[in-house]
């Protein structure tokens, strides 16, 4: 098996407010993040892919068609977006980094058919990211 | 798919520190030939840069696996505080008779972060220097020096 990785950046302004909280507790919980007005990242995308090469043209997926399907699930829904109100998929949901990675994992999996998604890697700033994978019997596991 | 989904936290932090390998068990021809000029004897330092993973379940009211103010609070207090800007050989009571490698402080971190109460600890992973990493999950040790 070997594992296959594009990375794509993007950009987009969220925050984090619930409204089943008190504005006091959304302060206490979210801080700064709960500014009303919002604030932005600039997020990197790393999508794993895990197969075997074809044996005619050597590739796990092509990645052109990689590409394709990031720009239609992943750029034309989030870049330059705001993530609490432009993104149907997050509706009702606090757009963390946790959050955005699953819902970026629901996507992409059905999407890839050639080899298997194996994991999403999502950085929010150079410090903070978050992973999503499959564990178990049908997991790529880590 | 009948597999479960995982979702991780991963952050990374920065503290620099100062080292000398030197093993008390070894003469000192020994030790300059195993550790070279890890061995000097006033010691060097690193920029480290400490990457850690943690899984959980997302709150819902919240979206978090853990919230990031209690991460940073822990960590600072469990690591940063009593590393940062510090000899680990000197101010580290871990490393009393113990050759502070990168790989006994991925031990020694991951020993200190796995009490962590909001998430589990998966593993931490550390650089020592831009070309030198480690990682450690508990059971096993996964190094890689490239």
């Amino acid at each position: 098996m070997v594992l296959l990785t594009r990375k794509i950046e993007f950009s987009a302004s969220h925050l984090y407010h619930n409204p089943n909280l008190s504005a006091e507790e959304n302060r206490q919980i979210f801080g700064k993040c709960n500014n009303p007005h919002g604030h932005g990242h600039n997020y990197t995308l790393e999508v794993t892919v895990a197969g075997e090469p074809h044996p005619v043209t050597g590739m796990v997926l092509d990645l052109k068609e990689l590409k394709e399907i990031l720009e239609r699930e992943v750029m034309q829904r989030m870049d330059h977006r705001h993530l609490n109100y432009e993104v149907p998929e997050l509706a009702g949901q606090i757009p963390t980094c946790e959050n955005i990675a699953r819902v970026i994992w629901n996507l992409l999996e059905p999407r890839i058919t050639r080899g298997k998604l194996h994991r999403v890697r999502l950085y929010e700033s150079p410090d903070l990211f978050a992973d999503c994978y499959r564990t178990g019997a049908n997991g790529a596991g880590k | 798919m009948n597999s479960a989904l995982k979702i991780e936290l991963g952050r990374r932090y920065r503290f620099a520190a100062s080292h000398r390998l030197h093993s008390p068990h070894l003469s000192e021809d020994e030790n300059f030939r195993v550790f070279g000029k890890c061995n000097n004897p006033h010691g060097h330092g690193h920029n480290y840069v400490l990457e850690v993973s943690f899984s959980g379940g997302i709150d819902p009211a919240t979206g978090m696996i853990v919230n990031l103010s209690d991460l940073d609070a822990f960590v600072q207090r469990q690591v940063l505080d009593e590393f940062d800007h510090r000899s680990l050989n000197d101010d580290v009571a871990a490393f009393r008779g113990k050759v502070p490698t990168t790989e006994n402080l991925c031990m020694e971190i991951f020993r200190r972060l796995k009490t962590f109460h909001h998430a589990t600890l998966e593993r931490i992973h550390i650089e020592e220097t831009g070309k030198n990493s480690f990682e450690y999950a508990g059971d096993h040790l996964e190094g890689d020096r490239t």
